[in-house]
This record gives C-alpha cells, structure tokens and sequence, in this order.
C-alpha cells in the first residue's frame, strides 16, 4: 500500500499548475490569431485588393465590369489569352503522354536504376522555369547548333514555349502519376491474370481507370502551370504574346494596374479550377483503394523492361540536356564560335550592376523563408490540428491556409503590389524589402508545406494531448518533447520544399523586389533581357547548384542522423 | 483537493454526474445523464458501439464538454474546468505512448512538468514500473515493447501522479486474448490494492462482469441500467441489457394476473411481473441455463413438452434450440455434457423441461419494438 494512489503530492504543486490552466488557452487562441491576422494579411486582403481593382477605374473610382470589356475589347489581348491557351493545352497533351509512360516504367515495369531516372525527372523542379529556355536558345536559337532541325522556323515563340513548357512541367506530372500509379491493388491483376485476360485489355481496364484520377489531377496541374508561368514567354516567347507578359508589360512597363488586375483575375481562373477539380480527385482516389488491397509487384520481362530503359533513357536524357545545355554554355567563351572553357560569365559585375548581390540576397531569402516559413506553417498546422480552443478561428485559418495554392504567383505578386504598394497602407514601409520577398515566398508554397505538417501531424497518435492534459502536462511542452521530434522528417521537409522554391520562384518576387533586394532569379530575366545569355545562364546554373546541393543534404541528414538518432521508430 | 477529499462525508459520492446532454449536430450522444460513483469503487461503463459510453468518459474528463450538465468531482463542480485542473489519469486503448521517449521518461511525464527532483522522479519511476510488472524495463523504447507491455507501461504512466480516479478508455480491446484475460486480472487487482477509483469503458460484457464493481449499461445516449454484475445480470431492468449482457430468449406474451402470463397458449408463472396489469403484452425472457431437465416431473408449475431441433456443440455444453410441441415456442437451453450424458439428449428427442418462475424476466417491451431496434 505504501506504493502508491494515496495522492502524496502536496496540494500546492496541484494548486499552482491549476492556476496556470486558463493560459493555455490564451496561448493556442493567441497562436491561432496570429496565425489568421498573418495569413489575413499575406493571402486575403492582396487576393481582395487585386478583385477590387479589377472592377475600378484609375483615379479609384468603381466602374462594374469596365475593365474586362475593354479588355476583350482589345484584339491584342485577347489574341494573347487565345496564344496562352493554345500553349497550355499543346504542352498538357506532350507532357501527359509523355509523363504517364515515364510514371508507368517507373512503377509498373522490373527496369533497372529506377532511383536515378526518378531522380533525373525531378531534376528540373532544381532549377528556375526559363533555364530550360536558355538551354533552347542555345541549341536551336539564332546562333544554335541544332538551328536546322526547325527548317526555317524559329525557336523565339511558340515552338519554344512549348518545348520548355513541358521540360518544365515534367517533373510535376512524374510527381502526381507516379503516385497514381503507386496505389494499385495487385489482387485486381491477378484475378484478371486467372480469368486469362489480355495484357492490353487488363491496361484499358484496370491500369487506366485505377490511374485515370492521377491522371485528370497531373492535366490540370500542368495546364495552371503553364499558363501562369512567367519566365519561359520571357526569354524565349519572342513577339509572342501570353496572358503572363501581358501582365509584366502593363504593370511594369505602362504602369496600367487595372489591365494587369484583370488579366490577373483571368488568370485565376483556370488555378482555381485546376485547384478544386484536384481536391475533388483526390477524395475518390483514396477511395478507389480499399485498406485490404495489396501492393502490385511487376514481374520481370526482358522485352517490355529493355524497352522502357530506352525510353527513360531518351526521356531523361532530353530532361537533362535541358538543363544541361544552360550550364555547359555557362562554362563556354563565345557561343558557338569559341568552346573554349572560361569562368568570365560567372564574374557577374560585369553583366549586372548589382554583381554577385542578387545570388546571395536570393540564398538569404531563401533561408529566411526557409526557416521562418518552417516555423510558422508547423507550428500553425499544430494549433489548428492538436488545440482546441476557438473551433470557428483554426476552421478559418486553416481555409485560408489552403488558399495559396489555388493562386498562381504572378497573380499573388500583383495582389502584393496592389494591398502593400498602397499609398494609405502603414505596411508600404516593407514593399520592396528582403521582408515582403520572405513573407511573398512563405505565403506563396503555404498550403502545400500546410498540408505536409497536417498529414504529419494526423499520423500521431490523437489522444497524445489528451494525455498531456490528463498529466497536467501544458501542450507547448508535449510539442517541443514530443510532437517536433516525431515530425522532424517532414519539418526537414518542408523546409527544403521552402528554401528550393525561394531559390527558383520568378512569377511572385518579380513585382516586389527593391534595387537592394534584387533575386538572382529576376537578375537573370534582366541580363537576358540585357543580351548576356551566357551570364543569364551562369547564374541559373548556380541557382541550380544551390538548389541541389541543399537537396543532397537533406539527403545525407535523412538518412545519417535522423537514422541514428531516430532509432526508437523501429524496433 | 486531498483535504477537502479527507474531510469529506462518507456518503458523498467521490464523482457525481447530474443531466448531463450531449450533441453532435442533430445525434444526441449522452440524453440527461445522471450517475454517482463513490470513492474506490471500480465502475464500468458496457454497451455497444455507439451508444454514448466514450464520449461520458470523456466529458467526465473533460476532453470533450458536454453541452449541458453538471459533473462534481470530490465535492468540487468542475463542469467546465478543463482537463488539467481536473484529477485523473487516463489510458487509451492505443495505448497512447509517446515513441521518442523511453518507457521510463513516459512514466515521468506528469511528474518533470510539477517540479520533482531527478532522483525522486527516479525512484517513483522504478516503483511503479515494479507494480506494473515491468521492472528494469525503463530504458526501452515502446516498439521494443509488445501490446500488453505497453499498455501496463500506460498504466503506469496514468498513475504515476497517483490521481484519485482513473480513466481506461477500452484498454484492453487491442490486445490479443490470451493478454487481455492476463491483464485483466491484473488490473483489477491494482485497482484494489491501491484503491483508486475507477471507471472503465468497455463494450465487452465478460470484461464488465469480471472486473466491475458496478456496472453502468448504457444504449443510444441513455443508461438503462447501474448494478452489481449479479444485479445486471440476474435481474436486468430492460430487455436490452437482458440481451446484451448474457444471452437470453425471448417470446410474445400476455399477462393473464398478477405474477401469470401466456405464451402462444401456455400459461406460465413468473416471480416478478413489474406490477403491470392483466391484458398487457410484454416481452418474456429467458436464460439458456435456466431450462431445467433433471427432476422434472409433468405435473409441476411451469413444465412444457419440447422438441430437441438443433444442438451446438461449445465444448463444455451444448446449446440446443427446443420448439415446444404446444405452441412452437423456440427456446435456447444450454446443457452441460454431464446432462447430456445422464439425459440422453439426442436430436429430435421429446423432453419435458421445466421454466422455474424465478428464471422468466418481464419487460414492458413488445416483443415487435424489440425486433425492430435490433434490424437497426
């Protein structure tokens, strides 16, 4: 008896921790409402700003739909909507085909190196959107050395928007396919297999509709990306105009704010379709795959395997020369008339008046995004997901944490310039700092780290906090002890996702930067625009390089420390 | 807390639940609750899936509010307090462990956070890992450990601030068994050595009938019964906790007087017919067990013909389904295999049973209402 349950702790230990319980409260309310009046002001009140002034006229005075009808109004924008359109489905029928076969080796087939080719078909999610543009001009521009394959036409519209848009748009559609694909029952091929069906009817009939969600999901993903990117028209579009040059030439070039909010409002249109036929996707998706289905495992086939190394091969191969192409010419004296090694094009002073200062304003934006997007997204995806203090606030935070997504950064870019470049709001002390650059980036790659740390989060035992609370245990101290151990994983993951996407984003920081705040990703749009190809490339190579090299390491830390470290995961 | 728990009267229930309501949307999970428990007692909370025994458990901890209601723990209303300035410690039936601590640092939890000394959260660690019957286990990690271990390793941890009343929530539905008939005897035998009143939910009526003092039957949000195992089991208030808890017979009748009734065409007496009056149809029950065979003479009170139509073979009895040959009344009966033996029970054989007056429960309840729940 003298063992326990007597309730020797002394009353005042259990009087004093009782007194402190209402703070706990305060705290998750308090978090939860910084997190809304952030989120308010990153996402909402620019999306808002840029919808009022779509429908106002310049001196702010409100005039319906005037705009868009002088907009549609205009044969020349409208020819750019059509040119914008025509792209993205051109590039969505390449790229899906083309993206579907890859996914299909990659799961489907006993070929060797899966690894690698994975790894290859990710490469260009490394580099900013116009290198694989740079790399074109390169090959097949007016001094390329591939210039005859085009027989006569030229790589500067079109042709080249398209190619890059698909080199660019690759990885994304392996990503959601390979998924797709994935999450098959292997019981379905093999009840097809005893029923003696044909190889080509078990793939119309069990392969494709199993994949058909993944494969609706990657079309719409691909077509927003492509009609909102902003960097490829611009190096490489030539006099071909899209929806997003006609963006950056009336907001930066003529100044005309209204034109850009409305081409922006249109924009936003197919995003937040693509956006709401993917959430719908994704619930019949889970569906389709009942919790008894069993993984397929491909069997080996010399034929059907040989065949898809030479695909992937071919495929990755493009993929990198892509890449590849911007890099080699970023090493070479004069294209193409000296090959000759040289490091000239990296001593950026020359081509650039800010030098060597955008990479690594770029580097420490990226951090600090890195860092403090990291910080903010999961310990808001906590308070929303673990506390439950103000169920109608987390409820709204977590709405507008899905927001982001579903607006293109070019879009999200001119909402900036619109809410934060406004002459009555005190916060235009930011526009054009290392500030607005940071929370831009955080606010711009928001819901897709959000969803990251809520699935995290939801893989943790849910009665963990009830435990806490049942020990008098204050929730902060089960996060800090429990919560971001167990996530360290994702949070390294969301952190990586951050630091990546601020190394590469063009489309957002492209109306927000100051002249000490210069990205290296908008000096290389301003030194191709200058005619220093060769510099451009030079400094996306080192965007790149960086790029990957944080990736690596991510690698090495996942694999070394966390293993060591993180031993309790297994038994 | 503990002076007030000290001082208090005998008579005052250590926790007491007064109308407590519960919704989600338009489904009422708790309807006008009202419940006491005194100090050391081990209650259990038993029904099916559903019927409103985790979220009680739950607003009693204050995990989930209920939306009206009163619950006065020690003398204390703590109704809206939450969860932390309540005193209990509570077990999941996922065990709930922290997986990046070691057992030894989940047992010290409750105790790091009010300031214990090292050695002393050492010493209390050990103790009770001891008591749990797992000592020298502390420095493992809970995958090392298998589901009984970690559910003792739980148990310790919900104890280790030696709360004056404990929560299992199901704990011992995950566990195989052979670990679950282990772990329940040794619970049980904690809760009486330390004292600690308890309340656990269950829809196991074995588990309720072996561990419990006191047993709470509860169905869609209300309860329908509070008794001794033996109360709920030999006199069950409704047809409900008849069937649920046990298995039972029933059939259609007709009271005919006081403590008579019919069914199809045979008259039988019962010991207690709820002070319902004549005319009135109700629901007859009956236990397997209670259908006697040996010394059954035709002539007795309460004596049928049957039919043997089916017999089950469960090892150490047989469940047969009789008809009766007047009425074609089915009824379950359970002989042992020593009866079986002795009787010569065969299939189709004609047996005279006796129903004993004491053995035939009365419910209010048609017989149809019953049926008709049941399909739902």
């Amino acid at each position: 008896m003298s063992v326990t349950a007597t309730r020797q702790p002394t009353p005042d230990i259990s009087r004093r921790r009782a007194s402190l319980r209402p703070s706990e409260n305060l705290v998750a309310g308090a978090l939860v409402a910084l997190l809304c009046v952030f989120l308010l002001i990153s996402i909402a009140f620019p999306l808002y700003a840029l919808l009022s002034k779509s429908v106002l006229n310049a001196r702010g005075e409100f005039v319906g739909l005037a705009n868009f009808a002088a907009y549609f109004a205009n044969p020349i924008l409208v020819t750019s909507l059509f040119n914008s359109l025509f792209i993205a489905a051109l590039s969505t029928v390449i790229v899906i085909p083309l993206a579907f076969t890859y996914a299909y080796a990659l799961t489907r087939t006993c070929m060797p190196a899966k690894p690698l080719f994975y790894a290859l078909a990710l490469l260009p999610l490394f580099a900013p959107s116009l290198m694989s543009a740079l790399s074109l001009v390169y090959i097949f521009g007016n001094q390329g050395f591939l210039r005859w394959m085009l027989f006569g036409n030229t790589i500067y519209g079109p042709i080249g928007i398209v190619i890059a848009q698909v080199t660019y748009t690759f990885p994304h559609a392996v990503l959601i396919l390979v998924t797709a694909l994935g999450l098959s029952d292997g019981r379905l091929y093999e009840v097809a297999d005893a029923l003696g069906t044909s190889k080509t009817r078990i793939f119309r009939t069990v392969t494709l509709p199993g994949a058909q969600y993944g494969l609706i999901s990657a079309a719409f993903v691909v077509f927003t990306l492509v009609i909102t990117d902003f960097g490829i028209p611009k190096v490489i579009g030539g006099q071909y105009n899209v929806l997003a040059t006609d963006v950056y030439r009336a907001v930066v070039g003529q100044q005309n704010f209204e034109m850009g909010a409305v081409v922006g409002m249109i924009l936003l249109v197919p995003a937040v379709l693509a956006y709401s036929v993917d959430r719908i996707v994704n619930r019949r998706q889970v569906a389709l795959l009942s919790a008894r289905a069993v993984p397929y495992q491909p069997a080996p086939k010399k034929a059907r395997d040989l065949g898809f190394v030479v695909y992937c091969l071919v495929v990755a191969f493009l993929v990198a020369a892509a890449l590849g192409v911007a890099v080699w010419a970023s090493f070479i004296q004069y294209w193409p008339y000296n090959l000759s090694f040289t490091t000239a094009n990296y001593n950026f002073p020359r081509f650039e008046p800010n030098g060597w200062n955008p990479y690594f304003t770029s580097v420490k934006m990226a951090a600090l995004a890195s860092i403090i997007g990291t910080v903010v997204i999961f310990t808001g995806a906590y308070v929303i997901e673990k506390t439950k203090a103000f169920p109608m606030a987390r409820g709204f935070a977590h709405f507008l944490a899905m927001l982001p997504v579903a607006v293109p950064g070019l879009v999200l870019g001119l909402g900036y310039v619109f809410f934060f470049n406004a002459p009555w709001n005190p916060l235009n002390i930011f526009y054009a700092t290392l500030t607005i650059l940071v929370v831009n980036t955080i606010t711009h790659f928001f819901t897709v780290s959000h969803i990251t740390a809520l699935t995290a989060l939801k893989q943790i035992d849910r009665e963990f906090e009830s435990v806490s609370a049942s020990l008098k245990v204050p929730f902060w101290n089960t996060f800090r002890r429990v919560t971001v151990p167990i996530c360290l994983p994702s949070i390294l993951d969301i952190a990586v996702y951050l630091f990546i996407n601020a190394m590469t984003t063009v489309s957002a920081v492209i109306f927000l930067y100051g002249a000490q705040t210069k990205l290296a990703s908008i000096s290389i749009v301003h030194m191709d625009e200058a005619g220093f190809i060769a510099a451009a490339a030079a400094m996306a190579t080192m965007i790149v390089a960086t790029s990957i090299a944080v990736k690596v390491l991510h690698i090495l830390l996942d694999r070394f420390f966390l293993a060591r470290f993180q031993f309790w995961r297994r038994r | 807390m503990v002076s007030e728990s000290m001082s208090a009267d005998a008579e005052q229930p250590f926790l007491q639940i007064d109308n407590m309501t519960k919704r989600f949307g338009h489904f009422t999970a708790l309807d006008q609750i009202s419940l006491q428990i005194h100090s050391g007692e081990f209650v259990c909370f038993l029904g099916p899936s559903g019927c409103g025994k985790t979220t009680l458990l739950r607003a009693i901890a204050g995990l989930d509010i209920q939306d009206e209601g009163r619950v006065t723990m020690n003398g204390r209303d703590v109704s809206l307090a939450p969860p932390a300035d309540r005193d209990f410690g509570i077990v999941f039936q996922s065990y709930a462990l922290f997986p990046n601590l070691t057992v030894a640092a989940n047992v010290g939890y409750g105790l790091v956070n009010q300031r214990w000394p090292q050695r002393r959260i050492a010493e209390r660690v050990a103790e009770l890992l001891a008591l749990v019957g797992l000592p020298e286990q502390g420095e493992k990690y809970p995958v090392q450990l298998s589901g009984g271990q970690q559910q003792r390793v739980a148990l310790a941890r919900a104890l280790a601030t030696s709360p004056g009343l404990l929560l299992l929530d199901e704990p011992l539905s995950a566990l195989d068994a052979r670990v679950r008939l282990r772990l329940r005897e040794e619970i049980r035998d904690l809760q009486r050595r330390l004292g600690v009143t308890t309340i656990m939910v269950t829809h196991d009526q074995e588990e309720a009938l072996t561990m419990a003092d006191r047993i709470v039957v509860m169905n869609h949000g209300v309860i329908e019964q509070i008794g001794t195992p033996n109360e709920v089991y030999a006199r069950p208030a409704t047809a409900f906790v008849a069937d649920f808890v046990g298995t039972m017979s029933f059939f259609e009748g007709t009271l005919t007087a006081s403590n008579q009734l019919t069914v199809a065409g045979i008259d039988l007496a019962c010991d207690d017919d709820r002070g319902l009056s004549a005319g009135t149809r109700v629901t007859v029950g009956l236990r397997p067990e209670e259908v006697r065979v040996r010394d059954v003479a035709p002539d007795q009170p309460n004596t049928l013909q049957v039919r043997v139509e089916d017999l089950e073979y469960l090892g150490a009895f047989c469940r047969a389904r009789l008809r009766t040959i007047a009425g074609d009344v089915p009824i379950l009966a359970d002989f042992s295999a020593n009866l079986m033996r002795d009787m010569q029970i065969t299939l189709d054989r004609t047996l005279t049973v006796a129903l004993p007056a004491s053995s035939l429960h009365v419910f209010a309840t048609p017989i149809d209402e019953l049926t008709a729940e049941e399909a739902a």
